[in-house]
């Protein structure tokens, strides 16, 4: 490239910026994150989306694990309480305890 | 914002909730309404509990003093429950509480989580029976041996007591999580929205409702948009509206097909192709629709404006306000905390003139459409005196701060107003902070 033709694309750039923070923004975020892909809003993170809440417990693998070990004992809770998948088969006592609130909201007082 | 003798000032009436500084994720406000008289408000939290205040009947000693809003009934709408089939858990936070118009003595109003709507009734008892003829006053039976005589039984006042209690539970309609809640005009019927699907329920009937609106694609690859708001036209009960994450809205009505897939009308802004970038779609996602009382016009929010449509023009809005523009060269660092997700709901005041809705760092904007004037108010502690007018407050957006401006960077992003609610009638206004509920209202001269 020329020196002249650098140097318009550095003006265009810079009109770029003054034009629209946006896309400067934007910029920003993929100097941040190289891997990020064009679309943010693809079917990939629709679908995360509308599976919020997903805890993932499975009885069988839970039930086929106490049949193995039969008198031995579980395996022991790690202190990591969200590591309740993969290797690990969970207990009852890993599972968070959805308590209902039972204290009256503090906007009743 | 001009009413009756000049410029309408806000002043702090009330707040609601505990001061400290350490929020219990149970108390965040996620949702407020008024009833239809004003009378009453609502508010659902996240962990589930329903706080209903009632306007107390006005002092007329003190007339500058306007009627203040007192705790009428608190119950536990929902609960957390595990959905075991699925693997999901289902939050107890109240998504929507919509108020029924009243009919009776008693009160009514839906309240949803992701799941499940209930129907509660709120009623007083300031009666009770004394004098059975089985029964002692404690409710022991009594020996059947010893009654020798016969008593009518009387009713005695006593103290008031207001109850909730649910009527109708209506389950299993939803795969996904239950954004809205819209009570028809017909005052029978009430539509519910998730984000791929409208759902038509009677009020009296809760083991079926009706889809009217499906967009779940075939193939789940091909999704694009979601449901992200609903509701019914004020006056036809055949109309309803739904918005989407694309920014689009959708009217439809139910008179032209069983199936309501196909709109009536489309409202979509234009938008200019070089201007978009990676954040265009993310922030016009529609986080809020509300039409006007007089069901001319709708609005929308969405994540750096309200734009006011005619629903007799589709092509663009007729009126966009800009909240806080100043965002839009922060949008990075708010893509990184996920506040670009927040939603943000609006509101009309009683005669549509002025529009409201909340921004961070707890401050809230209003734009009188008339009078071409917006002013940014803020909920706090600091501004608590009873009656003490608020300050409109102005976020620099660079170069010199002048003295009471505040620059974008020290806005504090965790402290948002994501509710707001308008008295029907008055002008008084509920805001909700994350876990306190401030009222103000305008002051009377």
């Amino acid at each position: 490239m020329s020196d002249e033709e650098v140097k318009s694309l550095e003006e265009q750039e810079m009109q770029d910026k003054v034009i629209s923070p946006e896309k400067t923004e934007e910029a920003k975020l993929k100097a941040r994150y190289p891997n990020l892909g064009a679309r943010p809003v693809g079917p990939d993170f629709l679908r995360k989306r509308l599976q919020k809440g997903q805890k993932y417990f499975d009885s069988g693998d839970y039930n086929m694990a106490k049949a193995k070990i039969k008198n031995k004992q579980l395996p022991s809770t790690p202190t990591e309480k969200t590591e309740i998948t993969g290797e690990h088969i969970p207990t009852p006592q890993d599972l968070p305890q959805r308590k209902t609130s039972i204290v009256a909201s503090k906007l009743a007082v | 914002m001009a009413g009756p003798g000049g410029d309408m000032q806000w002043c702090f009436s009330q707040v609601k909730g505990a001061i400290d500084d350490d929020v219990a994720e149970a108390d965040i406000i996620s949702t407020v309404e008024f009833n239809h008289t004003g009378e009453l408000l609502a508010t659902g939290d996240k962990g589930g509990r329903v706080v209903i205040f009632q306007q107390e009947i006005e002092n007329k000693n003190q007339p500058q003093f306007r009627s203040e809003y007192n705790v009428y009934s608190t119950f536990q709408s929902h609960e957390p429950e595990f959905d075991y089939l699925k693997s999901l858990e289902i939050e107890e936070k109240i998504n929507k509480i919509r108020w029924l118009p009243q009919k009776n003595a008693a009160q009514f109003l839906l309240s949803t989580n992701d799941k499940t709507i209930k129907l509660w009734k709120i009623s007083e008892r300031d009666k009770r029976p004394e004098g059975y003829n089985l029964k002692e006053d404690d409710g022991r039976y009594k020996d059947p041996n010893s009654i020798t005589s016969l008593q009518v039984p009387v009713l005695i006042p006593m103290d008031l007591m207001v109850e909730a209690s649910p009527r109708r539970v209506f389950a299993n309609a939803h795969t996904y999580h239950i954004n809205s809640v819209s009570v028809n005009s017909d005052n029978e019927t009430y539509l519910s929205a998730d984000d791929l699907r409208v759902n038509l329920w009677h009020l009296e009937i809760t083991d079926r409702s009706f889809n009217i609106v499906d967009i779940k694609p075939a193939n789940m690859e091909e999704l694009t948009e979601v449901i992200t708001a609903s509701e019914f036209h004020p006056h036809q009960c055949n109309t309803l509206v739904y918005s989407s994450s694309k920014g689009t809205i959708r009217l439809c009505d139910m008179r032209a097909s069983a199936l309501c897939d196909k709109h009536s009308k489309l409202f979509e802004e234009p938008e200019n192709p070089s201007n978009r970038s990676f954040f265009s779609e993310i922030i016009s996602s529609i986080s809020d629709v509300k039409f006007s009382h007089n069901g001319r016009y709708m609005m929308t929010r969405d994540y750096l404006s309200v734009k006011i449509w005619d629903l007799n023009m589709e092509n663009r809005p007729v009126e966009t306000y800009q909240v806080h523009e100043y965002l839009r060269s922060k949008l990075c660092s708010l893509y990184e905390n996920d506040c670009i997700f927040d939603k943000f709901e609006c509101c009309w005041n009683g005669n549509d003139s002025v529009v409201m809705t909340g921004s961070y760092n707890n401050f809230f904007r209003m734009f009188d459409r008339g009078h071409r004037r917006d002013i940014t108010l803020e909920a706090s502690r600091e501004n608590s005196k009873p009656m003490q007018v608020l300050k409109p407050r102005k976020v620099c957006t660079g170069g010199k701060r002048k003295k009471d401006e505040i620059s974008v960077d020290s806005l504090d992003f965790n402290k948002k107003i994501l509710h707001t609610a308008w008295h029907p009638q008055d002008n008084i206004i509920a805001v909700a902070t994350t876990n306190n509920l401030y009222i103000f209202q305008d002051k009377v001269n």
